[in-house]
């Protein structure tokens, strides 16, 4: 038995596609092996002209027609069950962001991490808040685009207990190969206890949750380490080395380069980082959120 | 030069005879024999700067974690790599080479219909290429993109994508004013008497591949300068903050991309089509149906693009379809293959560099074929889709096929080309370090792809090491296989070739190596008796 529901069917499209596909690549390089070496020019001086065989042609085209119509069909049973969701599956919404997975749980709850109970058939809605990704579970067999002004879905059963790669499988820019996390499949009983105990939306101070929304803190931490960026611990206050307009200057960190550095990112760039990295939040944060933003950098100074 | 001037009346076309000299004779030239080469030599600096960029590229996968350098450059990397392999060589590819150089002789013709619009391709391919790779010194850094240049990202990050795309632009015209040179050439510029199903089937091969490039580039050319209109005047196609469809973006993109497949493969094909026969000295088996099957590939595979979004959100009637009309395309390729193999049956075969290169050609091309059932089919498509595997199924069929091919191609015309023939045993050699660096680079991103490792990943769970350090080993044994192919037959002279060296029926064999300016010095006539692969 496989991880989900639709383990099994892909996997025997998989072994019906491989095995004909080897069994012919065998059958078709040993005979063309056997032909150079047999009528090797030492061994067959002469070559024998021989007469088209419409029968032979005709052969040749029916059985690899059967053969293909054959993999179509397993391919497109296994598929098929994937586009229809059962009535009453447990629905998350998938929020993808540039370059963060987050799956939101009924009352608006969020998690990082997909927990979900073992054989309950599960929705997920997949949203994206910038450019393309995709969702994929290889343990799962599954994926699909995660494409923004665009409902797509997915859906699976989940059939054994364990922690299974999530990773996102279109290019989606800088840290694309990090978008990944887990799914994590428990008990019924532990799966409520661990949506019960999911912090709701309020516990945050309300400008980091405007910066995780954003996923700003996809590339700067607030714990001072450094992810693609400098870190938001200790920032506000400090005295950057910036480049602008290719030369280099020294300013502080205050509510206005803040403010400039989230509207017009390529303005002034820190020196040693390149320029066109970070995009422009002109339209998606607003003044109010930005001024959040400010007190709650303040507070982590 | 003056010793084949003794030897033939008319003098070869590398001897200069125009009002310039040396590189501004070539440079001026619209003989398409000289266009040819221009392209190969323009090809083959591409081809090296591309490898070297994807070994840059395995050298930093070598480990998890970051090793030499950032995603940034890695997501520059395979982006502009992409983009100098797929446009800049294979797309033109054997066409641009051997279509040019190859076909007019094998119709028994002068030149193309059009020679000196034939010299224009070759400036607009220089000037698009040109202009792409401007596109990693100027404005904002490399673009970072992937050669799909997908919308919305394409739209929104701010690397110098429009050079890129511009770039892209302008080598669609040079491919378009090819397809349409070669087109008209053959159907104007056969030799009396050879009707279409007696001309030589690398020329039928192009022709199939001519329609495609006239008709599905212009689809590739509108949707490239959309993205730029997007970019410069935030007109809503494809971004949807600005109201447009990313979806949309794709449609048109594989609308040719698909088709492209089919540009690059089917000249490869045509190539394969005329060694066999020469080295197993056989009439070439189903001639009707290998020619007919070029034309059923490139009309069927314009129904078929949307098979690289069966996880984009489409309805799934349309995927189904796709998927179905995908298995369909699969058959005339098939039946290749088994032509191929039946013509060496009985035959007399001659196991030389060229014919080698080709069986290298059909073992990797069934490889690569047959991994695109795997992609073809629903299920399976869903789970390998976008991952390793998706790399490894098409370098299986862009250098195991595309490029396996035009080695084959080089060797077998090698001696027509430059009168020279080349040492046969590093060739053989060569060959050796190439198929076995090739297998080894590429067959463990399958393995790695089915357990789940997603493409255009910078850095990677640790359970792929190994299968991408055995990737790396590859890589390496295929450097060497490649610098070994390319001094053997291009740092020395080797002996005179003859005129027939080995032992071809098709005209470019009835006339001297290399050939005279205007290739003839007495047209030839296609007998009501003769067909193109008349062995005894
Ligand atoms: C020594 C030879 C080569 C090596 C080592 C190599 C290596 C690579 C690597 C590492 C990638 C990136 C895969 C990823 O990040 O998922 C890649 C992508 C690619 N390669 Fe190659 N490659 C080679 C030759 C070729 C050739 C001959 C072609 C075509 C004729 C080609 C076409 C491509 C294309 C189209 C991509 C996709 C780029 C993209 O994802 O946008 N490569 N290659
Ligand atoms: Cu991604
Ligand atoms: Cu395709």
């Amino acid at each position: 038995m496989g991880a989900s529901n639709f383990v099994e069917g892909v996997d025997l499209a998989f072994k019906i596609i491989i095995g004909i596909s080897l069994f012919f690549l065998v059958g078709i390089t040993t005979v063309m092996l056997w032909f150079v070496f047999r009528y090797s020019r030492k061994r067959h001086p002469v070559a024998e002209q021989m007469k088209d065989n419409n029968l032979l042609e005709i052969t040749w085209i029916t059985i690899p027609l059967i053969l293909v119509l054959l993999m179509f069909y397993f391919g497109y049973v296994a598929f098929s069950p994937q586009r229809v969701v059962p009535k009453g599956a447990l629905p998350i919404t998938v929020i993808a962001k540039m370059w963060v997975w987050n799956f939101e749980y009924e009352g608006g709850k969020q998690s990082p991490v997909l927990v979900v109970p073992l054989k309950k058939a599960i929705l997920l809605n997949l949203h994206s808040e910038d450019v393309i990704h995709s969702l994929y579970i290889p343990a799962f067999r599954i994926k699909e685009d995660v494409v923004p002004g665009k409902n797509n879905y997915m859906w699976f059963i989940p059939e054994q207990l364990g922690e299974y790669d999530i990773l996102c499988t279109v290019y989606c820019g800088l840290r694309h190969s990090y978008m990944e996390t887990k799914a994590k499949v428990v008990t019924e009983a532990e799966y409520q206890a661990w949506l019960s105990a999911l912090p709701g939306k309020s516990n945050d101070p309300e400008g980091l949750v405007i910066l995780r929304k954003n996923a700003c803190t996809g590339c700067h931490s607030i714990d001072g380490t450094k992810i693609v960026s400098t870190s938001f611990r200790g920032l506000y206050g400090k005295t950057e080395k910036v480049m602008t307009n290719g030369s280099e200057r020294s300013v502080t960190v205050d509510d206005v380069y803040i403010k400039s550095s989230v509207y017009e990112p390529d303005k002034d760039v820190v020196v040693g980082f390149q320029k066109g990295i970070m995009q422009t939040y002109k339209g998606k944060v607003s003044d109010d959120d930005l001024a959040k933003i400010i007190d709650y950098l303040k507070s982590i100074k | 030069m003056t010793e084949e001037k003794t030897h033939h009346p008319e003098p070869s076309y590398l001897v200069n005879t125009g009002k310039y000299k040396g590189l501004m004779s070539w440079l001026t030239s619209t003989d398409h024999k000289r266009i040819g080469i221009m392209y190969m030599y323009a090809m083959m600096v591409f081809f090296i700067v591309g490898v070297l960029l994807g070994e840059i590229m395995r050298l930093e996968l070598f480990r998890p974690g970051q090793q030499f350098y950032g995603p940034q450059t890695y997501n520059g990397l395979f982006t502009i790599h992409g983009i100098i392999m797929i446009f800049t060589v294979v797309i033109p590819g054997l066409a641009a080479v051997f279509g040019n150089f190859s076909m007019p002789i094998m119709i028994g013709a002068k030149d193309v219909a059009f020679p000196r619009l034939n010299l224009f391709s070759f400036y607009l391919y220089i000037l698009g290429a040109g202009i792409a790779l401007t596109s990693q010194f100027l404005g904002n850094g490399p673009p970072d993109t992937g050669w799909t240049f997908y919308a919305p990202y394409s739209i929104q990050t701010h690397t110098n994508v429009v050079a890129a795309v511009f770039g892209a632009f302008v080598l669609g015209f040079s491919s378009i004013l090819t397809g349409l040179n070669f087109i008209v050439t053959m159907h104007r510029m056969r030799a009396p008497g050879m009707t279409f199903f007696k001309m030589p089937l690398f020329p039928w091969s192009l022709y199939a591949t001519a329609w495609i490039q006239v008709l599905a580039t212009p689809i590739v050319g509108i949707t490239l300068l959309m993205v730029v209109a997007e970019r410069w005047f935030r007109i809503g196609f494809f971004d949807p903050s600005l109201g447009g469809d990313p979806v949309l973006y794709q449609h048109l993109f594989w609308i040719y991309s698909h088709p492209a497949v089919y540009i690059m493969i089917l000249p490869a094909m045509g190539v394969i089509t005329e060694i066999i026969p020469t080295f197993a000295q056989r009439k070439v088996f189903g001639y009707k149906a290998i020619a007919v099957s070029s034309l059923a590939i490139a009309l069927v595979g314009y129904f078929v693009w949307a098979h690289h979004m069966y996880t984009s959100g489409m309805s799934p009637t349309a995927r189904w379809i796709f998927s179905l009309l995908t298995f369909l395309v699969a058959v005339p390729s098939a039946i290749k293959v088994f032509n191929w193999v039946t013509t060496m049956y009985r035959g007399s075969i001659d196991l030389k560099p060229p014919f080698l290169f080709a069986l290298g050609f059909i073992f990797l091309f069934m490889i690569g074929g047959m991994t695109g059932l795997t992609l073809g089919a629903l299920a399976t498509n869903v789970h390998v889709h976008d991952t390793a595997y998706v790399v490894a199924h098409f370098h299986y069929i862009v250098f195991g096929g595309v490029g396996f091919a035009f080695f084959a191609a080089i060797h077998y015309w090698y001696p027509k080309m430059f009168g020279r023939m080349y040492n046969f045993k590093r060739a053989n050699w060569a060959f050796g370090f190439l198929f076995i660096g090739f297998n080894l680079l590429y067959f463990p991103q399958f393995i790695i792809g089915i357990q789940g490792m997603p493409r255009r990943y910078f850095d990677y769970l640790p359970q792929f090491t190994l299968g991408m350090q055995l990737s790396f080993f590859g890589g390496i044994l295929l450097l060497i296989g490649i610098i070994l192919m390319l001094t053997n037959l291009f740092s020395k002279k080797g002996a005179k070739a003859p005129d027939n060296p080995w032992g071809g029926r098709t005209y470019e064999w009835t006339i001297p190596s290399p050939p005279p300016l205007e290739n003839f010095e007495v047209m030839p006539v296609m007998g009501p008796d003769e067909t193109p692969y008349d062995y005894k």
